[in-house]
């Protein structure tokens, strides 16, 4: 009994542990205090499915050898910036989603190269200098998004007629769409199945990539560079490839993401968005040096479901709003825990 | 001179756990005497050093047993400190310098002369002003004594290694009852010249009574100052002679002289006759410690090629530089078709497998299961073990033919593991070695280069990889290009050895070539190549 339960605490990892009965005891007091449990869970899910693809991006970052992607704020933009580009043209529904993702990826894989030989010359500091390469790039776009050249007048503001605003509303037939797609309820749940779909797909495309000759290679790179020279492959490259796709993916989680929440956010909004995400994968396992696809999943829905289900559970027994609070502290203090800790455990 | 001991060590044993790495050892060094200490790598040299300097090391790995006597009296060193005190000084193989500090400031750190001051008079000794301009003189003189002319103000930071080097000496002689100065491997990163010098330095100190404790495997330095030479080889004196008796060739005989197993029978390649596989010419390689320098050679179809020489010589630079890992130059031509050098890729489309001896650093993914380390460079260099996903035109590894093939391997070398999934870092040195010859057999060698292929395991594995090899050869017909620091193990393996002296090839020769021919060649004498 004590030898499998030693054991279930090693597969599972002790932080992991911690949060589940954490959630488990969360859930009980919810109840207790009559709230309604499944619609909580059903907002965790959305939450899940808006969050996932970006947490999925730090993978190949990681596996690469170019460490967490704290500068993600790249891809964010390029995701934004699809999403602007559809507004503009009023294009909606499926189609507008379809083309959002599309100028997303192209953006987020050419801005993610650029980034790529960045960090391929500050090897060893990439976290930390991917982190003011996030910063300094949302701050530059804060220009970038007064002097653009969109011309759609609900996207500008009213007054000067030119400049785009900070919060932007995603047009009806595109807000939610993937959420809506096959979307169903069950026990009061409302299961955002679409959206859950497009965050399957992703992890098996990239499950799938890493199991290719080329994943192979980004992964023997990342995992020990000599050992990759000497399989003869070209480290630098292999450390471009990962961050690339990180970059694409966190611009096409992005349109995910925005479509959920039904607003597009400009100027500072991205400025911190890396951050849940890298905590989110660390909570699931990752490590700097080590991250699986499994990492993005298992840490997205535990992260997600705290945030969704430890507010309003909070809130019925302390009064006041600590959503944001709670958000930071969970955040960052996982962060701060994986970071110092040694290679291999947790 | 009088023969005054400055330093008796005496029946010194220590073991790493059940591993004796000294065993016995007693050797003493009288005032002014220069005493040379050589050994191959792993023959005990540091762990000694380790225990005369009481390194914490060494107690907290259980201490060490036998007697150390420092100019009459019984030594009992807790820690570095104490060994100074006692009149010891260390010139480390790395150094132990500030690089933003001055010249007098390295010199006299942490033993600087003082002067009180306001503040002192109330706050105690420690807030002393520093005496700067004492600090000048005292630095001056111990420059001057080795001959330095550089201004003691000048920081540390842009000067050669070689100035570092003699600041370092500078540093241990300023200490006033010096009276035993070691070095450890000091001309390791010195030019040839400032290497010279460094060696007058340490004659003229041992004339102003300063003995000297000099380790190295350069037998040419060795026999330029020593005046005895003590041999170890696995952690036990081999012998102690004073140099007018010693030959250079039975010194490098005695460092690596092992009694040697069944030799191999010499002959001309068996597979593909006098065939040439493998043509070098004219490589240099750039391997920091390894420098190759235009070595030329060529290796027979289906024979074991062995290089070997002393550590530093240049033997590892040899399979590196051909694999691309370090920067090289020179023509190197295998099967008809040359190879550009610097593309690892190129080596490997070539056919050219190697097994590195930088086991842990280059040779495996250590947090990677033992079939991944196995399957995953053939799948990218050769691709093996893939499969096409359904009916679309993407292959991805076939995790069945890659266990099929992990689980013959291991039961193939024997290599003893929980299963294929366990990582490879939790297993020994001997089993993480037969990973990877695991690894190179799958990669399917034309020539395998084999680098230090027994080193740091134990003598069953040493057995089995070294039987694969043979296997390989003498089944497969692959060629095989193996550098040891064995010379036992290379004799009983080769058809024929090279032996590097100085990054040259210093002779080919036979292995049942006598013991002094190998000997001479080493320390770079004799032997002209019998190819």
């Amino acid at each position: 009994m004590i030898d499998s339960l030693k054991q279930l605490v090693k597969a599972v990892g002790l932080p992991r542990l911690t949060i589940v009965l954490f959630l488990v005891v969360l859930l009980v007091i919810g109840a207790v205090n009559r709230l309604p449990i499944s619609m909580l869970l059903g907002n965790s899910l959305v939450r899940i499915g808006m969050n996932g693809i970006m947490v999925l991006a730090m993978v190949p970052s990681v596996q690469s050898g170019a460490g967490l992607n704290f500068g993600l704020s790249i891809g964010i933009i390029a995701g934004l910036l699809g999403m602007l580009v559809v507004m503009e043209f009023k294009i909606g529904g499926l189609l507008g989603l379809a083309l959002a993702l599309l100028i997303a990826a192209v953006l987020g894989v050419a801005s993610g190269y650029v980034y790529g030989l960045i960090l391929n010359r500050v090897r060893g500091q990439e976290m930390m200098i991917g982190t003011y390469v996030g910063f300094s790039i949302v701050s530059a776009m804060c220009m970038f998004w007064i002097m653009a050249p969109f011309k759609n007048p609900e996207m500008i503001w009213v007054i000067s007629g030119k400049g785009l605003r900070t919060t932007l509303p995603v047009s009806d037939s595109m807000a939610q769409i993937l959420d809506k797609l096959w979307g169903f309820s069950i026990f009061g749940m409302k299961v955002p199945t679409g959206l859950l779909l497009a965050f399957a797909l992703a992890c098996l495309l990239l499950g799938l990539f890493n199991r290719t000759r080329l994943g192979i290679s980004m992964r023997i790179a990342g995992a020990n560079p000599t050992f990759a020279m000497s399989c003869g492959i070209d480290v630098d490259k292999m450390r471009i490839l990962g961050t690339v796709l990180s970059t694409a993916l966190g611009a096409m989680g992005m349109v995910v993401y925005c479509q959920s929440l039904g607003l597009v956010q400009l100027y500072t909004a991205p400025l911190m968005m890396a951050f849940p995400a890298v905590a989110a994968v660390l909570l699931g396992g990752a490590s700097a040096r080590k991250a699986t696809v499994w990492n993005a999943v298992l840490g997205t829905m535990l992260f997600q479901t705290l945030l969704t289900i430890a507010l309003p559970v909070t809130r019925s027994v302390i009064e006041g709003d600590i959503s944001e609070v709670a958000k930071t502290i969970i955040s960052n203090g996982m962060i701060l825990y994986a970071l110092t800790r040694k290679e291999g455990d947790g | 001179m009088a023969a005054e001991r400055v330093l008796e060590i005496k029946n010194v044993s220590k073991c790493y756990g059940d591993n004796p790495v000294l065993n016995q050892v007693s050797l003493s060094v009288n005032r002014g005497e220069i005493h040379a200490l050589v050994g191959e790598n792993g023959a005990g040299k540091s762990t000694l050093m380790n225990i005369l300097f009481g390194m914490p090391v060494i107690h907290e790995t259980g201490g060490f047993t036998g007697e150390i006597w420092v100019n009459g009296n019984k030594a009992e060193f807790k820690s570095p400190r104490d060994a100074m005190k006692a009149g010891i000084g260390m010139v480390h193989q790395e150094f132990m310098l500030l690089p933003g500090f001055s010249v007098a400031e390295n010199v006299k750190l942490n033993r600087e002369p003082t002067k009180p001051n306001l503040i002192s008079r109330v706050a105690g000794q420690k807030l002393e002003s520093l005496d700067r301009r004492q600090m000048g003189l005292d630095t001056r003189q111990a420059l001057d004594r080795i001959d330095m002319d550089v201004d003691e103000w000048l920081p540390l930071v842009g000067m050669p290694v070689g100035h570092r080097q003699f600041i370092e000496i500078a540093r241990e002689i300023d200490k006033t009852d010096l009276s035993l100065l070691v070095l450890d491997e000091p001309t390791a990163v010195l030019t040839e010249t400032e290497a010279s010098s460094l060696l007058a330095i340490l004659k003229h100190l041992a004339e102003s009574g300063v003995s000297a404790l000099f380790i190295s495997h350069r037998l040419d330095e060795v026999f330029e100052v020593a005046d005895t030479i003590t041999v170890l080889r696995d952690g036990e004196v081999v012998c102690t002679v004073p140099k007018k008796e010693a030959r250079m060739e039975t010194i490098a005989e005695l460092m690596v002289g092992r009694k040697l197993g069944k030799l191999k029978s010499a002959g001309p390649g068996r597979a593909g006759g006098n065939q040439a596989i493998l043509e070098v010419k004219n490589l240099s390689v750039d391997m920091p410690g390894e420098y190759v320098n235009n070595v030329s050679f060529s290796v027979r179809k289906g024979e074991i090629f062995g290089i070997g020489g002393l550590a530093g010589h240049g033997k590892l630079g040899v399979a590196n530089g051909l694999m691309g890992l370090y920067r090289a130059s020179g023509t190197v031509i295998c099967d008809g078709k040359e190879i550009p050098l610097n593309d690892p890729n190129a080596a490997l489309e070539a056919g050219l497998v190697l097994l590195s001896e930088d086991r842990r650093g280059v040779g495996l993914l250590l947090d990677e299961s033992i079939e991944n380390n196995i399957a995953m460079p053939s799948i990218v260099g050769r691709n093996k073990f893939v499969r096409r996903l359904g009916p679309l035109p993407v292959s991805i590894e076939d995790r069945k033919a890659i266990r099929k093939h992990a689980e013959n391997m291991i039961s193939l070398l024997d290599i003893k593991c929980t299963g294929p999934e366990q990582a490879v870092r939790r297993l020994s040195g001997g089993n993480q070695q037969k990973v990877c010859v695991a690894k190179a057999i799958t990669m399917e060698p034309k020539v395998l280069l084999v680098s230090e292929p027994t080193r740091g395991i134990d003598i069953g594995a040493k057995e089995r990889v070294l039987n694969v090899i043979r296997q390989l050869n003498e089944e497969k017909g692959i060629t095989v290009v193996m550098t040891s620091s064995e010379l036992a193990e290379l004799r009983s393996m080769c058809d024929r050895i090279a032996i590097m002296y100085n990054g040259k090839i210093q002779g080919i020769l036979s292995p049942d070539a006598p013991d002094a021919e190998f000997g001479l060649c080493m320390a770079g004498g004799g032997g002209e190549a019998n190819d």
